[in-house]
């Protein structure tokens, strides 16, 4: 096992510097010199290559490369072009908040949706089964806004249960936190509801088929100890995997949710240093959102291969 | 021994003619694709002759803005007095035209891509592979929205940016199929017969995994909906004045606040989320019948 996570984490790696590169490559697509683009076109050249020279983007580009990561790994994102402070001390707080409103997210998800899937293959075939399958396929496509835009009207406008804003007051306490984290966190629920009980459903159906719960049965085992026992633990594994490659959606819909509830999260964060074009922050916030999901699959990994007999004694993938 | 052999092509052909046929009758049959066939062609239709039959012109100014609706306003009009009853039918155009593009060029690319890293295997599988996981490391829309802005928007840029996110994960899709179908007789057959890599790859192994292919390509149309609708909705897909369904949303959906004026936002919804539906119903009824 231990030569299983030690490639997993070989591969993680190579992964994150391919990452970096494409990353880094990406913010060489713009046109035009940096310099130029923050002085605005009024500036003087003069002004402009001396802004070039103290940000360094006069350099060859591996050097430009090679100094951005070694100061990544050091923990020097770089300083913002727009506010004149460090990346860290903007994108640390938010990658927080954004951290706070995915915990809520999954805490609502996993357990719903576990129990949903594994209803559904129970009643595989039936109504139930047909009504969670159906919903959750059609909420996973519908995208995230329209979900949000929804939930607001229900429980934010008609019911008024909700605030429509996640932005907490700032010495809110935790249960505060978690009540204006509620509607943005349904609106991902909805999103990733259908993915994780789908895999769930999956999971169970291929566990009932099996041959070991067949014996199970065979032995006597009553339905209930069957189910827990045997199945659960099977069905399970496959979800682990699910949930975690979700993270890499979850991010992403943070963008367009944390805009619409106004949360100061990772993905706002992203989307206003896009919007307007600071690129150190944009840069880095991108390759911080990789290192975040390529933990989160890691981590995975870990869950999976310690719960899973297979892998734990074999070795072998 | 010898007569029996041209003859065996033959049965062959009509068995396969037999086979598709059979097929087809099953996608006919099947209810959940036919009604997402026929919501998808009433949405082509729109984005076609969207602009010729609308009732008003989808980009006029009517007054009065904000009224309910009404026999003259089927959907009502928005903030700044326009039909919605006609920006709804007109908005279809863009969406149209951006999602199936993207699409194409992520299945033609991952196709081939796929092909060749799950043939060849080998350090160009190695290789590719890894750029695969990177790019999977990130959402579409962070990657879509790091490109636009530094390539700026347009149409075209939104297709090349969302058709490469596509490529690697339908080429993961087709090399796994390919990896499959590469054990078969009928490769080595190929092979030994003296074939050249590219005629095996296209001409023998690739009418095979034409199934999954087309159920990716199925899947990913709604991925790609979901990723033009959100980027429009954030600003960075399409642009003012396109009658854009998401654009109608992010241009009004503030209104919602007051409790009134929802025709604004519902109906533009209601189109993309059919939309939604449709291509979804469509993908899991290819699914059932290719997948068998």
């Amino acid at each position: 096992m231990a030569r299983f996570l030690l490639r997993r984490f070989v591969l993680a790696l190579v992964t994150l510097f391919v990452l970096s590169v494409l990353v880094f490559g990406a913010s060489q697509l713009l046109p035009g010199d940096i310099g130029r683009n923050v002085l605005g076109p009024f500036a003087s050249p003069h002004d402009v290559a001396l802004l070039d020279h103290q940000l360094g983007v006069d350099r060859p580009i591996y050097a430009q490369y090679l100094d951005w990561i070694w100061k990544f790994v050091r923990g020097n994102l770089g300083t913002s072009l727009e506010y004149q402070v460090p990346v860290s001390t903007l994108l640390g707080p938010s990658l927080a908040n954004s951290l706070k409103l995915a915990a809520v997210a999954f805490a609502l998800v996993v357990p719903l949706s576990i129990v949903g899937g594994v209803y559904a293959a129970l009643r595989r075939g039936r109504l139930p089964d047909r009504v969670i399958t159906l919903t959750g396929l059609s909420l996973t496509a519908v995208p995230e806004f329209i979900s949000a835009i929804v939930l607001i009207l229900i429980f934010g406008v008609l019911l008024k249960w909700l605030p429509v804003s996640a932005a907490f007051p700032v010495d809110a306490d935790f249960i505060t936190q978690v009540y204006y984290l509620l509607l943005p966190g349904m609106a991902l629920v909805m999103v990733l509801f259908g993915y994780i009980a789908r895999m769930a459903r999956t999971g169970t159906i291929d566990a009932l088929e099996s041959d070991y719960t067949r014996t199970a049965y065979l032995k006597g085992l009553t339905t209930a100890t069957v189910i827990r026992r045997h199945v659960l633990r099977n069905s399970l594994l496959p979800t682990i995997a699910v949930i975690a490659t979700q993270m890499g959606y979850l991010i992403g819909g943070l963008v367009v949710i944390e805009k619409l509830f106004n949360y100061n999260g990772i993905g706002q964060r992203i989307y206003t240093a896009a919007q307007n074009k600071d690129f150190t922050m944009l840069q880095s916030g991108v390759l911080v959102i990789g290192l975040v999901y390529l933990t989160a699959t890691l981590i995975a990994d870990i869950l999976y291969s310690l719960l899973n007999p297979r892998i734990r004694y074999a070795g072998v993938e | 021994m010898s007569a029996l052999v041209p003859a065996a092509p033959a049965t062959q052909l009509a068995e396969a003619r037999v086979a598709r046929r059979e097929t087809l009758r099953q996608l006919v049959r099947s209810k959940t694709l036919v009604s997402g066939v026929i919501i998808i062609a009433f949405w082509i239709f729109c984005a076609i002759f969207g602009y010729r039959v609308a009732p008003h012109d989808p980009l006029g100014l009517l007054y009065p803005q904000l009224n309910g609706m009404s026999s003259a306003h089927l959907f009502g009009t928005d903030q700044l007095g326009r039909d919605v009853f006609s920006r709804v039918l007109a908005g279809a155009r863009d969406i149209m035209l951006i999602v199936p593009a993207a699409t194409l060029l992520g299945i033609v690319g991952g196709t081939i891509i796929g092909l060749v890293t799950g043939y060849f295997r080998g350090f160009v599988d190695d290789a590719i592979s890894r750029m695969v996981d990177a790019v999977l490391a990130l959402p579409l829309i962070v990657i879509a929205v790091t490109v636009l802005v530094a390539l700026g928007h347009s149409t075209g840029t939104l297709i090349v940016v969302i058709g490469l996110v596509f490529t690697p994960i339908v080429s993961r899709t087709v090399r796994a199929a390919v990896l499959a179908e590469r054990q078969l007789d009928y490769v080595s057959a190929s092979q030994l017969s003296g074939e050249r890599a590219p005629y095996v790859m296209f001409v023998e192994i690739l009418p095979n995994v034409m199934g999954p292919i087309i159920v990716e390509g199925t899947v990913r149309l709604g991925y790609a909906i979901f990723a033009v609708a959100g980027l429009t909705f954030l600003g960075f897909g399409v642009q003012p004045p396109s009658p854009d369904w998401a654009l109608q949303i992010a241009d009004n959906y503030q209104l919602l606040g007051t409790g009134t004026y929802w025709w604004t936002v519902l109906f533009p919804a209601l189109a993309i989320v059919s939309l939604v539906v449709a291509v979804n119903l469509v993908a899991d009824g290819l699914a059932r019948v290719l997948e068998r």
